[in-house]
């Protein structure tokens, strides 16, 4: 049509606003996504999944009795890292084993106490559940280091080794998987509200008939998407600002940077969110449809490729590289290092940028396929 | 002359290639203010489509448009322009609802109270104003829906079918509004599906596949067939017998049952038969009858159908049973507080019509899918050909057939994919399958289109394919529920003309609509009225009622249910000034 896109007329925009504002607060689904699922993705996040590998289930099996045997499965049993469970034959936990009720069996042989005795090292056999790789060789390399630093004290084994490592490990000493993935579910809970809302609430309007009556109306495409835009980055910084106190809070994440950063971060994500969520909405005017695209385009990537679980440097190249176009990418290590370590501009200027210019080209596409037409 | 405020010239708007049909072909329109213009079609005509281009929504393909002389899209301030579905936010309230429209249309801040005072007064929902849109009956919606398009007069009033679906009193109250509007020089366009709305117009433009049949005062329609409009009383047997037996006869072009009486449409040129030529040995009664407008489009069309039935003439006769074929003894539904259906009763014999009559919501739905075993009754029983829904609601299902509201056909599957999926969803072996849809195929003429997606077809064909999937396994019981919405009067003719066939065979029916002149081809009719059956009767005996009530002369059937319902809600307050 021969409107022009761009033209804005406040009372008209504010009049806009205001039926947006009026349907987030009536809506129930509105409150769940900006409100329930950021609670519920932070406690799982905070407390039931955790990368952590401390406390695996093993069984122990004392074969042999003697003292140096039972000194050994003491310090088994004292470390932070199993929890043991001691047997007296291979037999008896080898079904404990099969239902993976113990991840991995520990077994002290018979002749052990008689070999330390004799000042030899003597062998212990260790059996891990190779089908959960990552808790197998967890617990292989930690039955090792309990069992060498018993050896150790003892006196026993090997001369002591010309160079020794002692990892210290910066920014989260206790290395709490706790401390990633909450930042990260920020960028999720962003990543909800931001492009899954939005989607839904512009092909609604096309579903039930409304944008119809609007484009009756003098308003004009720019003054729809802008506040289509407006009240859902509101509502985004505000479910962001709430994630933030209870992972401050209740879950004692250390926020080393300042508020500025992280709003500055934020807002800068937004961009791409609200952008890619008013691009699916208009281009797909329903709602279940676009409710899966966005799944798809926005919540699947920002979950498996953005760095939020998975550590990029270790996919393969090309996934790597797709990993470069989730904008979610840019988020996470900056929220990472503003709750962490502090406002490093260097590394959130560019990624701010980034952002920013994912944004843009979103909108663009937007107003591109938002035509003030039903054709 | 009146000042033309919208003006179109050879319209065409084509969807897709070039090679298809258009949806609209070479339309000329004009709307003078101070005037109700008549935009009349069936579903499928094009109306909607043209109104969204006058509206500036939709580009049309080719032809010129002025609208109060500026292309369209210029002039949206003075355009008001109430959708299909309203356009209202039914999570908002009816005073934002009316806010936003305000804003949105720039109504000057200090003019905001007297408009909204004079728009709540002149819908009456001033009592409503904190309600939500959507928790407003379908009445008030159109009428919130017309105030939100006028919060700025305009100068322009485009309404499409404000009418659909709403019952008969909130049509007519809305009409009464909107002539109101002519009297300040709106010019006003209102699209309809309802023939009998087109008669109240000024100027119609009668629409059918995209192309304009007749445009002018429509009593210059109605004036081509003057004089040759009949009405016969006084015949010997069954009024079905008769019609169709006149149907056959050369001179007669259309005919339909109102009541006792058959109305009769002579073809043009041909002189109007005596009693004695239609009734032989036993004369029958003939009386001159005002032409209506749906007599006329039957002309333009062509006229109606002969009066066999070749599907009634392949059908089984059902076999004479003893007692009802269906019965509702005290049916009701309620969803937690709210009640759907109360108290349903009526007995239905075999070879007889029965229709539930009754706007959208009223509780027709509720009690036809109690009656299909679809839904568990709260309360009361029911029986469909002997078995009982408490006890054999399968057995009852496997009774009948069923043609739904909107044709229940898989959309993107093709019209033999349809026909194979009923066939084997009743249960027909695979001869009878294949001797079964061979003869759907050929009754119906769907020979044609028998490879296309049912979704894609347009609608007269839809509710053929819907009508033989329903009848394929030859059952006993018909439940047709709206059957012919929306679709044009000859395609309606032929819809009723084999019911009427099946019903001499001996099957029943039951059937729902809320067009009013559907209600003339039933036996016998229950007007449901919030939740509830007002009254029961034959057609005639319900216009005698509703004459007696609100003192009217030969009342149509639409006149007859809004006298009784207005008594109903009369005896209703009385009850309820009693009560407390």
């Amino acid at each position: 049509m021969t409107m022009p896109a761009i033209r804005f007329d406040r009372r008209r925009l504010t009049a806009l606003m205001a039926k947006e504002a009026a349907q987030i607060v009536r809506d129930p689904s509105t409150f769940l996504i900006a409100l329930v699922f950021p609670l519920v993705l932070l406690f799982l996040f905070g407390y039931a999944v955790s990368l952590d590998t401390s406390r695996t289930r093993i069984a122990l099996v004392l074969e042999d009795s003697s003292a140096p045997a039972l000194a050994l499965s003491q310090s088994f049993i004292n470390s932070p890292y199993f929890d043991v469970t001691v047997a007296r034959s291979v037999r008896d936990v080898r079904s404990k084993m099969v239902d993976g009720s113990v991840r991995a069996m520990i077994v002290i042989p018979q002749d052990f106490g008689r070999m330390a005795k004799l000042g030899r090292l003597p062998n212990i056999q260790v059996a891990t559940d190779g089908s959960q790789p990552n808790t197998a060789s967890f617990a292989a390399a930690y039955a090792d280091g309990v069992f060498q630093s018993w050896a150790a004290a003892e006196g026993l084994g090997a001369r002591a080794p010309a160079v020794t490592t002692s990892p210290r490990f910066w920014y989260n000493p206790a290395l709490r998987s706790r401390f990633f993935l909450i930042p990260g579910s920020i960028a999720i809970v962003m990543t909800m509200i931001g492009t899954l809302l939005t989607a839904l609430v512009v092909a609604r309007e096309w579903e039930r008939g409304t944008m119809e009556a609007l484009m009756a109306t003098p308003v004009s495409m720019a003054e729809f998407i802008v506040s289509k835009v407006i009240p859902y980055f509101i509502l985004a910084l505000a479910s962001m600002a709430l994630c933030t106190a209870i992972a401050v809070g209740p879950f004692g994440l250390p926020f080393r940077g300042s508020v500025l950063a992280l709003l500055a971060i934020s807002a800068a994500f937004l961009m791409p969110a609200l952008g890619l969520g008013l691009f699916i909405s208009s281009a797909t005017k329903n709602q279940f449809v676009a409710s899966q695209i966005a799944l798809l385009a926005a919540f699947l990537p920002t979950f498996l490729l953005s760095g939020f679980l998975f550590e990029i440097s270790s996919m393969p190249r090309w996934i790597q590289l797709i990993t470069y176009a989730v904008p979610a990418r840019y988020l996470i290590p900056s929220l990472q290092t503003v709750f962490l370590v502090g406002d490093i501009w260097p590394l959130i200027l560019p990624n701010i940028a980034i952002m920013l210019a994912f944004g843009l080209g979103f909108f663009l596409l937007s107003f591109r396929v938002t035509r003030r037409s039903l054709d | 002359m009146a000042e033309t405020v919208a003006n179109a010239s050879k319209v065409v708007k084509r969807f897709g290639a070039a090679d298809t049909a258009p949806a609209l072909d070479g339309v000329d329109i004009a709307i003078i203010a101070g005037q109700i213009t008549g935009l009349v079609g069936p579903d499928g005509a094009g109306k909607t489509t043209l109104i969204r281009i006058l509206a500036g929504l939709m580009a049309p393909t080719g032809g010129d448009i002025a609208i109060l002389g500026q292309p369209p899209g210029e002039m949206l301030d003075q355009i008001g322009y109430m959708p299909q579905r309203f356009g209202l936010y039914e999570d908002l309230t009816v005073r934002q609802n009316l806010d936003l429209y305000a804003d949105l249309r720039a109504l000057p801040p200090d003019e905001r109270d007297t408009t909204y005072a004079r728009l709540l007064d002149f819908t009456d929902l001033a009592r409503f104003q904190d309600r939500l849109a959507g928790k407003l009956s379908g009445g008030m919606k159109q009428k919130l829906g017309l105030a939100c398009s006028l919060v700025r007069t305009p100068r322009l009033l485009l309404l499409d079918e404000p009418g659909v679906g709403v019952d008969p009193i909130s049509r007519r109250e809305l009409w009464a509004m909107v002539a109101d509007l002519k009297g300040e020089g709106i010019g006003i366009l209102w699209s309809t599906a309802y023939l009998d709305e087109a008669e109240k117009c000024d100027r119609v433009y009668l629409f059918n596949e995209g192309r304009l049949l007749f445009d002018g005062p429509p009593s210059d329609l109605t004036d081509r067939i003057k004089n040759r409009v009949i009405r016969i009383t006084e015949f010997e047997g069954s009024r079905r017998h008769f019609l169709t037996h006149v149907l056959d006869r050369d001179n007669i072009i259309d005919g339909t049952i109102q009541g006792r009486a058959v109305r009769l449409l002579v073809r043009d040129g041909q002189a109007i038969p005596t009693g004695r030529d239609l009734g032989g040995d036993k004369p029958v009664v003939v009386t001159p009858a005002d032409p209506r407008f749906e007599d006329g489009f039957i002309e333009i069309l062509g006229g109606g159908p002969k009066g066999t039935s070749r599907l009634a003439e392949s059908y089984r006769t059902i076999p004479a049973g003893d007692g009802a074929v269906i019965e509702a003894h005290g049916l009701t539904k309620r969803f937690g507080e709210f009640t759907a259906a109360k108290d349903m009763k009526f007995s239905i014999g075999r070879g007889q019509i029965f229709g539930l009559l009754g706007p959208n919501g009223a509780g027709k739905s509720t009690t036809f899918k109690m009656l299909c075993g679809l839904l568990t009754p709260t309360s009361g029983s029911g029986s469909v050909a002997g078995n009982d829904l408490r006890t054999a609601a399968a057995e009852a299902r496997a009774s009948l057939g069923y043609m739904a509201q909107k044709f229940s056909l898989y959309g993107d599957l093709s019209v033999r994919q349809n026909l194979d999926f009923f066939a084997g969803a009743y249960g027909l072996d695979r001869a009878e399958a294949r001797r079964s849809i061979a003869a759907m195929i050929e009754i119906f003429e769907l020979g044609k289109v028998v490879g296309q997606n049912a979704g894609a077809l347009p609608l007269g064909y839809k509710q053929r394919l819907a009508l033989a999937c329903a009848v394929m396994h030859e059952p006993p019981v018909l439940f047709l529920d709206e059957p012919t919405s929306g679709v044009d009067p000859v395609t309606r003719r032929v819809f009723w003309t084999h019911i009427n066939g099946l019903v001499d065979k001996g099957v029943t029916v039951l059937v729902t609509t809320h067009f009013m002149d559907e209600a003339e081809y039933c036996d016998a009719v229950s007007l449901i009225y919030r939740a509830e059956q007002i009254a029961t009767g034959t057609p005639d005996e319900l216009k005698a009622e509703a004459a007696r009530l609100a003192n009217l002369d030969d009342p149509t059937m639409e006149d007859a249910f809004i006298a009784l319902v207005e008594d109903s809600d009369r005896r209703r307050d009385t009850a309820g000034r009693e009560a407390a």
